[in-house]
């Protein structure tokens, strides 16, 4: 697929580049990045005057559900929320059922992805078999499959021992570990932060120790096996403080972290709203900002969304028996442009680097980059799009965002994948 | 002088005047309990659900003595007769419930926040007999009446509140009551068995119970779940029973004329001997009578014409 994108405003980190021109990809691969570029005739060609082109969006974290819950998500249902949202790539979480802890398993999700998937899909594999925290899973052969990761999110990898094991064996395969880093025994039967808002409402609290012990381990273990270790959604400012030290002595550790934990706190439990409940939970106001401070100076790399389907039927129900987290494939571009940019917490280079090169790098992605060669992955923002959250009209199986009915200016515009459109103007092609 | 709200889910976003209002009425439901012929018209043609699905015997009789004095018809709904041990949701059962028109449904639930989810979805009026760990909100106003009741007022009275706080949703629920109406609190247990961040609600905290219960007007003794030995919160009930324990000997370090309360049911021998439990300082059967005094008032001023303008009609003034 060909396609020219003229007179936009061209931010491409990884290069380095923030200037007028145009962007030309040929046989779905970047060609050129500059200004009045020649294109071979009949060449589509879109015209992004006023409006910024940044390489395709990566999310790196997300439960597309499918094989298994496909009342939730499918692998076609989560890809077309994905392009919506402005993201050209994702990579999804182990986690269904079965599992994919097996080649038959990751060899289904990509020719589902293949069939019917709107962006690129990336499996991340199990650590563990059945996610038991027992045996490993076969890394080799996932990753032969087209793993580009493995991990066990949603359960934490409690052993210590086989965590290490995984993390040497992996080596062989060059793949990192996502740790979902948060103490299992101290965050049993919780559903929110243990603090005076828990206190106060009456809910099981999880204290912020759960997920400190965990990175501090996962940081411990990296250092010990010299494997990579990169941690998902941290949440509190011990993390953010245990990953900045272990970065400046060297360690092979990155982090993400997610946009409803740079924009909500603990207080939006006080509705006992069940969209609100979430692993990690929701945080105080001081672990936000410190989130926000370790995002806008690298210490995260990232950010992910972990975008978690769940029907009406999950959530609306006693709190204590919701399903944890919230989708967020199609509300992150916009919520960032919103509440990081407009409002001062970065500038709009570094929210694409969190956006595209950094998890490129995280998980070793083609992508992320508008490099000659690499693939030939655009999104477009409009700043300047005023727009409220509807969950009414999500590509999305699920409705569970607690974002509903906020108001946002900027949105992504176009979102093009091997030089395929395959949104616009927040329409599916 | 009503109430203007559809529900009663919580004592902390109730207005002081409110709670007042409250008390007053719950103070001249009184009066019914001493007539030969326990019934006033008030609700008649009213129907009430009592959705228990907790155990309980004290409460849940207490809305029904309540809403039967008022001439309500009561209907009630417990944990093992109900659809939900078939599966149903609490959602599918409420809102089977409100196709039958209740006008109040009043519920127990396991799960803090049941109540709040109910009132969203359910027109009638919903009253919160206990919601998981969250709060108790009729027996926060029972107790404020009984000690008004004692005492004569609520404002600079100062009160103890022991035991497994925690857990407790007749301590949150007295502590917004009791600090909205100008007392003080002291909590008091082990340090396993008090909430973080307690303190933000506006209450002292001590570890000791002599430091607790000194100089206080009332203490306020809080069940101890036995269960909670194996979440680890305490080593055993004996020590417990030893350092928390409310014996004669260590109600010498309070006050000559303090009020001792307990919500019920009490574990005798372990938050209190049997000779406090029924000495003269314990209102724990005052507790009890007040329920439904406060219940009726309740009832009779979210469902009844109390909530409208207007004199009650057959309720003394």
């Amino acid at each position: 697929m060909n396609l020219v994108v003229r007179n936009g405003r061209v931010i491409d980190p990884a290069n380095g580049l923030d200037a007028p021109g145009d962007v030309l990809i040929l046989d779905g691969l970047v060609s050129r990045v500059g200004p009045k570029l020649q294109a071979p005739a009949a060449t589509p060609t879109v015209d992004a005057g006023g409006r910024v082109v940044t390489p395709g969006l990566i999310d790196i974290h997300v439960h597309l559900r499918e094989p298994g819950h496909e009342y939730k998500e499918t692998i076609a249902s989560g890809t077309r929320a994905a392009a919506a949202g402005g993201f050209t790539a994702v990579a999804c979480m182990a986690n269904t059922s079965p599992v994919n802890d097996t080649r038959a398993v990751t060899d289904y999700i990509l020719a589902q992805a293949r069939a019917g998937g709107l962006v690129r899909v990336y499996p991340i594999g199990a650590v563990t078999r059945g996610l038991k925290g027992t045996e490993l899973a076969e890394l080799g052969e996932l990753a032969e499959a087209g793993c580009v990761a493995y991990s066990d999110d949603g359960r934490p990898v409690m052993n210590s021992a086989l965590l290490r094991r995984a993390l040497e064996y992996a080596q062989t395969f060059g793949k990192p570990i996502i740790s979902h880093a948060e103490d299992a025994t101290l965050a049993e039967g919780g559903v929110m932060h243990e603090g005076s808002i828990s206190t106060d409402l009456g809910l099981r609290g999880i204290p912020a120790a759960a997920e400190e012990i965990l990175v501090a381990r996962d940081i411990a273990l990296a250092e010990l096996t010299g494997h990579r270790v990169h941690i998902a959604h941290v949440s509190t400012t011990a993390a953010v403080r245990l990953l900045r030290d272990a970065k400046a002595r060297g360690v092979p550790v990155t982090g993400e972290v997610t946009p409803h934990h740079l924009l909500l706190t603990d207080e939006a439990m006080r509705s006992y709203d069940a969209n609100a409940k979430m692993a990690p939970a929701l945080r105080p106001k001081r672990d936000v900002e410190a989130c926000r401070e370790a995002l806008a100076d690298g210490t995260l790399d990232a950010i992910a969304t972990d975008h978690a389907p769940h029907a009406l039927t999950d959530k609306e129900v006693e709190l204590d028996q919701a399903a944890n987290g919230v989708i967020g494939l199609e509300t992150a571009a916009a919520l960032c442009l919103t509440h990081l940019v407009r409002e001062g917490v970065l500038d709009l280079p570094t929210l694409i680097t969190r956006l595209t090169v950094g998890p490129a790098r995280v998980l070793d992605l083609p992508g992320g980059s508008l490099t000659p060669g690499a693939p030939g992955d655009v999104t477009i923002l409009d700043l300047e799009r005023a727009h409220t959250i509807d969950p009414a009209r999500f590509y999305s199986r699920s409705r569970n965002t607690p974002f509903g009915g906020r108001a946002c200016v900027g949105a992504p515009w176009m979102t093009v994948v091997g030089g395929r459109i395959v949104m616009r103007e927040g329409t599916l092609a | 002088m009503g109430l203007k709200r559809k529900d009663l889910l919580e004592i902390r976003t109730l207005e002081p005047a409110e709670i007042v209002t409250i008390l007053d009425t719950a103070a001249s439901m009184k009066e019914i309990a001493s007539r030969e012929i326990k019934k006033v018209p008030a609700l008649r043609g009213k129907t009430v659900v009592n959705l228990f699905l907790e155990p309980s015997t004290r409460t849940r009789t207490s809305f029904e003595i309540a809403g039967k004095w008022l001439s309500a018809d009561v209907v009630n709904v417990s944990g093992s007769s109900s659809s939900v041990v078939k599966g149903e949701t609490l959602m599918d059962t409420a809102k089977n419930l409100e196709a039958m028109s209740p006008d109040c449904v009043v519920i127990r639930h396991s799960a803090s926040g049941a109540p709040h989810m109910l009132a969203r979805a359910l027109r009638c009026s919903i009253i919160n007999a206990g919601d998981g760990m969250h709060e108790h909100p009729t027996q926060a106003l029972l107790d404020l009446l009984t000690i008004r009741e004692k005492r004569g007022h609520l404002d600079g009275l100062s009160v103890a509140i022991v035991g497994d706080i925690r857990h407790s949703r007749v301590a949150r629920s007295n502590i917004w009551g009791m600090r909205k109406t100008g007392m003080s609190v002291t909590v008091a247990g082990p340090p396993t068995l008090i909430p973080p961040g307690i303190e933000e609600l506006g209450v002292k905290v001590t570890y000791r119970l002599e430091d607790a219960i000194r100089d206080v007007d009332i203490v306020m003794m809080l069940r101890l779940q036995q269960e909670r030995m194996t979440g680890g919160y305490i080593p055993s009930l004996r020590e417990y029973a030893r350092l928390w324990g409310l014996s004669l000997d260590k109600l010498r370090a309070a006050r000559d004329d303090v009020l001792i309360m307990h919500p019920g049911p009490v574990n005798r021998g372990i938050e209190l001997s049997p000779e406090v439990a029924d000495g003269p300082y314990s209102v724990i059967l005052d507790q009890v009578a007040n329920g439904v005094a406060v219940r009726m008032a309740l009832l009779y001023l979210l469902v009844g014409r109390g909530g409208e303008a207007g004199e009650p009609g057959g309720v003394p003034a």
